[in-house]
């Protein structure tokens, strides 16, 4: 097995007097690709939020690459190699793609501060090698997003956070938005990252999806880690038994309360 | 849904375009207009080409400051009052040792080198636009109301410099600021170098991302405050250099200069195709804006409208071009939808 890169433990968020996240223990390994399930509000998106710095844990540690993190904002966890596609695309829909894929990190010709000159043409082709490398399509690069469609959009915002992540990408429902095909186009780009070796946390609702994509699926409910089983050892009605409150891995009288 | 392939390819329509179009053919309508009923040519006359030039000059470097802020989906209603206060402390740098009721003329500060009243009308301006800024960036106060303080207090700031007395007498070299065609040397040079920096700098590209969605500029690692104190505080330094050529030009300055120059720099800015929902426009766009306005207030004068009906007219066109602005918004919020 190869080594770990992202734990969790004892992980715990609370809103007031809800208890969102509890006690969570998560496990990431390098080059494995994870699925978080569960219910709406069982606790998936305060995880990822809690991981990459957007909210700030009620307690609990998290340990990335070997250190102990605490990130303040998700610029933090983004300069430690943790890329993150939002639900809520962070894509500038007035500009191009080059733009929105070098967006905060422009590549310059010289250095003027804020004044630099931008390397258009530099950064137009490392856009299309991305692109290709991610196997997008995009007709046209000088496009804005505005222009786009759904899935164009979020095949730009994935490929983005696939050609800068160093350590690890996570992705909060990257499909929920979007048609069949659209889907299908962004379910290959997860697995060009498989075969490129690159570690992926993957919040989806879309069973069909999980077992397709992922090697291991962690199960949420009511803000607890429920399971953690192999895509291989597992099935849909045993994930489903799971996510409903059922079944339950380790503590079993949680089952029969 | 998906998106009909044709969508996908097609580039959008330039808004400079349709703007480029309007020039056109108001300058047509005017050149018509004029045949017929003044029997001359509006167009063909260098005198009344060159002084519509020099009238939206002074307003255009305001516009190109206010152009850059509205692209960050912003407004900046203090431009104009800036001038009054600008023009009036830079002056009192700038006047001659032989006018005896100079301000500073107690402390010999009369004959200055014109580097020092253009340091301090430089100064000023952006004073006056990093308090906007600070104002927006950290207290979240809209930049209309923060704006609209400014415009209140600068205007204050003028009157109060010299009790209301106007300011004249400025040295040859300050006056030289604004003489002949230099104000319009002065616009095209600052409209060139600001079309560069909003073209092809990373400045340029952060303003036009905050403008289009703030949170996706903020999490990509853009310092969205610094940006914008960055943004507002150049829109108070053209008004500064503005004030200077008005001043120079008219050889005196007085409070109540640049009244309403911020609603004459938005409506350029605005004919010119910079949204006010931010994200789109260019220097280019408010260049052509500036034309059209330019045009239309000369084509009035031209065909002998009274002064009155301009000011109706001016009100009309500056509502029209926000009533296409907002369609434009409308019709590009439909094909985010497919």
């Amino acid at each position: 097995m190869n080594e770990v890169i992202l734990k969790t433990e004892g992980l715990t968020k609370h809103y007031g007097g809800v208890h969102a996240l509890q006690d969570a223990d998560f496990e990431l390994r390098n080059g494995e690709h994870v699925a978080v399930v569960g219910d709406n509000g069982a606790g998936k998106s305060t995880l990822v939020r809690q991981i990459t710095g957007v909210e700030q844990r009620t307690s609990g540690k998290i340990w990335f690459d070997g250190r102990e993190v605490r990130f303040a904002s998700p610029i933090e966890a983004r300069d430690v190699g943790i890329e993150t596609v939002y639900q809520n695309l962070a894509l500038a829909d007035d500009l191009d793609v080059p733009s929105n894929l070098f967006l905060g990190r422009e590549k310059t010709l010289f250095n003027l501060g804020p004044f630099s000159l931008l390397a258009r043409k530099k950064m137009r082709e490392d856009t299309q090698a991305a692109l290709d490398r991610t196997a997008v399509k995009i007709p046209n690069l000088s496009n804005t997003i505005r222009n786009m469609s759904g899935g164009q959009r979020q095949c730009v915002a994935i490929a983005r956070c696939a050609s800068f992540a160093t350590k690890m990408i996570i992705m909060d429902e990257p499909t929920a938005a979007l048609g069949v095909q659209e889907t299908n186009q962004v379910e290959n780009i997860i697995r060009t990252l498989k075969k490129q070796g690159v570690p992926l946390v993957l919040v989806s609702h879309n069973l069909r999806q999980v077992f397709d994509l992922v090697d291991r699926i962690v199960v949420f409910r009511r803000g607890h880690i429920v399971a953690s089983l192999n895509r291989d050892e597992t099935d849909g009605s045993d994930i489903i038994a799971y996510i409903t409150g059922v079944k339950s891995q380790g503590d079993n009288a949680a089952a029969f309360l | 849904m998906t998106a009909s392939p044709s969508i996908n390819k097609r580039k959008s329509w330039p808004t400079e375009f349709n703007a480029l179009l309007g020039l056109i053919g108001i300058a047509i309508v005017f050149e018509a207009i004029g045949w017929l009923v003044q029997g001359q040519s509006f167009l063909l006359n260098t005198q009344r080409l060159s002084i519509v030039i020099l009238q939206v000059s002074v307003v255009g470097i305001i516009a190109i400051g206010v152009t850059q802020v509205i692209i960050t989906g912003g407004i900046d209603l203090s431009s104009g009052s800036i001038v009054g206060a600008t023009a009036m402390i830079a002056m009192s740098f700038a006047q001659v040792s032989t006018y005896p009721r100079a301000v500073f003329i107690e402390q010999g500060w009369v004959d200055l080198p014109v580097i020092i009243p253009l340091a301090v009308g430089l100064a000023c301006g952006m004073f006056a636009g990093a308090v906007n800024g600070l104002l927006i960036a950290y207290t979240k106060i809209p930049p209309f109301i923060a704006t609209l303080g400014m415009m209140v207090a600068a205007r204050g700031v003028a009157k109060w410099y010299t009790k209301g007395k106007p300011v004249s007498f400025p040295t040859d070299s300050f006056a030289a600021i604004g003489k002949g065609m230099m104000p319009v040397a002065i616009f095209l040079v600052l409209a060139a170098i600001f079309h560069i920096i909003l073209k092809y700098t990373v400045y340029g590209k952060h303003t036009y991302a905050i403008g289009s969605n703030q949170e996706a500029a903020r999490v990509s690692g853009i310092n969205v405050e610094r940006h914008l104190v960055l943004v507002y505080t150049i829109a108070g330094m053209l008004s500064g250099i503005a004030a200077m050529v008005v001043a120079a030009r008219g050889l005196t300055a007085q409070a109540g200069m640049g009244l309403m120059y911020e609603l004459d720099a938005i409506a350029m800015a605005v004919i010119g195709g910079v949204s006010l929902a931010g994200g789109r426009g260019s220097i280019v766009g408010t260049v052509i804006g500036m034309l059209i306005f330019g045009l239309i207030i000369s084509g009035f004068t031209f065909l002998r409208i009274d002064a009155y009906y301009q000011e109706m007219l001016k009100g009309v066109i500056i509502v029209t071009a926000v009533i296409a602005d907002v369609w434009r918004q409308k019709r590009d919020a439909l094909k985010s939808d497919v």
